[in-house]
């Protein structure tokens, strides 16, 4: 019962990196752009939201209804201003451009936070649980792999219910012919990293309150953000969302076995996945 | 407002310091099918992209209703009244045959002539294809969506670059079958062919490029054989 119990854990567990993938696939299956920064943006997120907390003394999960509108404005003008003059064939300026903005994020937050490790309280919930059969199960970690589906699946329907989600998939297939149908492709661009930096947000809401964080944090949820785009396959989002469970259960997995092993074992998944499937679980048919 | 839909006036075209078009002059009466004929890299296509903005022109050398447009960008040329059924197609993958007739009404406000109805009154088949992706669809079907999609606009000019490239006679002939009715929606149509029989087909007037340059131009009627000849390779027959 106790392997039932781990891979549960695991589950939810994945739901937290799906949460930290979901913007990177959103934006990479959009406009082919990998955001080295979005660890560190999520950080920022984060800080912003003990920001209002501190300020206005709100719950974080009120807090988070003023941040996103602002992390969205953010993101908007990150696209427009910074990444869309960097945006071409070659890949290099924008992972370059990217790079540097996430030495930029840590190093601006390290001088208006210090180096102190920070936390959201969310109040009694975090201690909550919930007797699922033979175990049990932390509220907040089901809220948080809920919240990761809820936001897989709203940014499903976005995708492909919605006359933007239609632009999103005509530019990010030919953006010249899109042009021609009156699509401006750096304005979807920039409301596709707004939409980004949304679920940034609720990221951040979630890593905040489950552990602690600091300025320093960004550049290893990217790591697991990352792998998990990559093993949904690119451009994916419910691959994005069944890698990030893979890593979370390999995670817990390893932990189980020998508690140094847990971020090995996600790893060791990672590349296990590319070694079988080098385009990921499930890739678009026309990458 | 004259009769004359679209001017271009002593245009010119460059990729970096290549230059593609050579003070072309061209006029489109409204209601005009006009065809472009001329051998590979005669410049048409370049002048389709330099007309739909997506090779910058001065702004006088384009004019839609005598308003310059030269200087706007593919999506603002697109508003103000121009769409193109690009070569090769070019519908969207990760879209069906409808989501892709659908999103060349993107940027639309008003009503119009065309509506996704209209366009499958036009070619029924579309409409049984209608979930299927666009590129899942043959040659000729592929060719029916690329003309709705961009019928969707309701343009005042509609641009066909090589629509007949790559298609079986019989599918060519079922395709410009369409074009009565497109001309009756208000369309002033400029094609642009490499199959001359089916330019002269189509076209109230023809115009024939060469190196950048237009040769040739008069009605099909007037334009002799031999004159379409000269001008289309450049040697006398």
């Amino acid at each position: 019962m106790i392997w039932v119990d781990t891979i549960v854990q695991g589950i939810l567990l994945g739901g937290l990196y799906a949460l930290f993938a979901a913007g990177l696939s959103l934006v990479f299956g959009i406009m082919r752009l990998v955001n080295l920064a979005h660890g560190d943006l999520i950080v920022l997120a984060a800080f912003l939201i003990l920001t209002v907390v501190n300020l206005l003394g709100l719950s974080p999960f009120v807090a988070v209804l003023i941040a996103a509108p602002v992390m969205f404005a953010v993101g908007w003008a990150l696209q427009t201003y910074v990444l869309n003059r960097v945006l071409g064939d070659d890949i290099l300026p924008p992972l370059l451009v990217t790079f540097g903005l996430s030495v930029v994020i840590q190093n601006g937050l390290l001088e208006g936070f210090s180096a102190d490790s920070q936390k959201l309280s969310a109040g009694p919930i975090e201690a909550a649980s919930l007797p699922l059969g033979p175990i049990t199960v932390g509220v907040m970690p089901l809220l948080t792999l809920i919240s990761a589906v809820a936001v897989i699946f709203a940014l499903n329907q976005l995708f492909y219910r919605t006359k933007l989600g239609r632009a999103f998939r005509a530019t990010s297939d030919d953006a010249v012919t899109a042009g021609l149908m009156g699509i401006r492709p750096r304005n979807v661009f920039a409301i596709a990293t707004g939409i980004a930096m949304v679920v940034a947000t609720i990221a951040a809401l979630y890593l905040g309150i489950r552990a602690n964080f600091d300025p320093s944090i960004g550049p290893a949820r990217l790591i697991y953000a990352f792998e998990a785009v990559i093993i949904g396959g690119l451009g994916s989002l419910w691959g994005t969302l069944a890698g990030g469970i893979l890593i979370g259960v390999a995670q817990a997995l390893g932990a189980a076995v020998n508690p140094e092993w847990q971020i090995l074992a996600g790893h060791i998944a990672f590349v296990l996945v590319l070694l079988i499937r080098p385009r990921g679980l499930f890739p678009r048919a026309n990458d | 407002m004259t009769d004359t839909v679209l001017s271009i006036r002593n245009l010119t075209a460059f990729y970096g310091d290549f230059q593609a078009l050579f003070g072309v002059d061209l006029t489109l009466q409204r209601g005009q099918a006009l065809a472009i004929i001329g051998a590979n890299g005669a410049g048409k296509s370049t002048l389709m992209r330099a007309i739909t903005g997506i090779l910058p022109s001065p702004a006088e050398a384009i004019l839609l209703n005598d308003r310059p447009i030269g200087a706007l960008s593919a999506p603002e040329v697109l508003e103000v009244g121009i769409s193109m059924v690009p070569e090769g197609r070019r519908l969207f993958p990760s879209l069906t045959v409808e989501e892709n007739i659908l999103i060349g009404a993107h940027s639309r406000t008003g009503n119009g002539y065309w509506t996704l109805e209209a366009i499958y009154d036009l070619f029924p088949i579309l409409k049984e294809r209608r979930h299927n992706p666009g590129t899942a669809l043959s040659g000729g079907q592929q060719q029916m969506v690329a003309i709705g999609r961009a019928l969707m606009s309701n343009p005042d000019v509609l641009l066909c670059d090589e629509i007949s490239l790559g298609l079986a006679p019989v599918i060519i002939r079922d395709i410009y079958a369409s074009f009565p009715r497109i001309r009756e929606s208000g369309a002033s149509v400029i094609v642009v062919e490499q199959d001359i029989g089916q330019a002269l087909k189509v076209a109230d007037h023809v115009c024939c490029m060469m190196e950048g340059r237009i040769t040739l131009s008069g009605a099909p009627e007037e334009l002799s054989r031999d004159a379409i000849h000269d001008a289309y390779f450049g040697v006398s027959a």
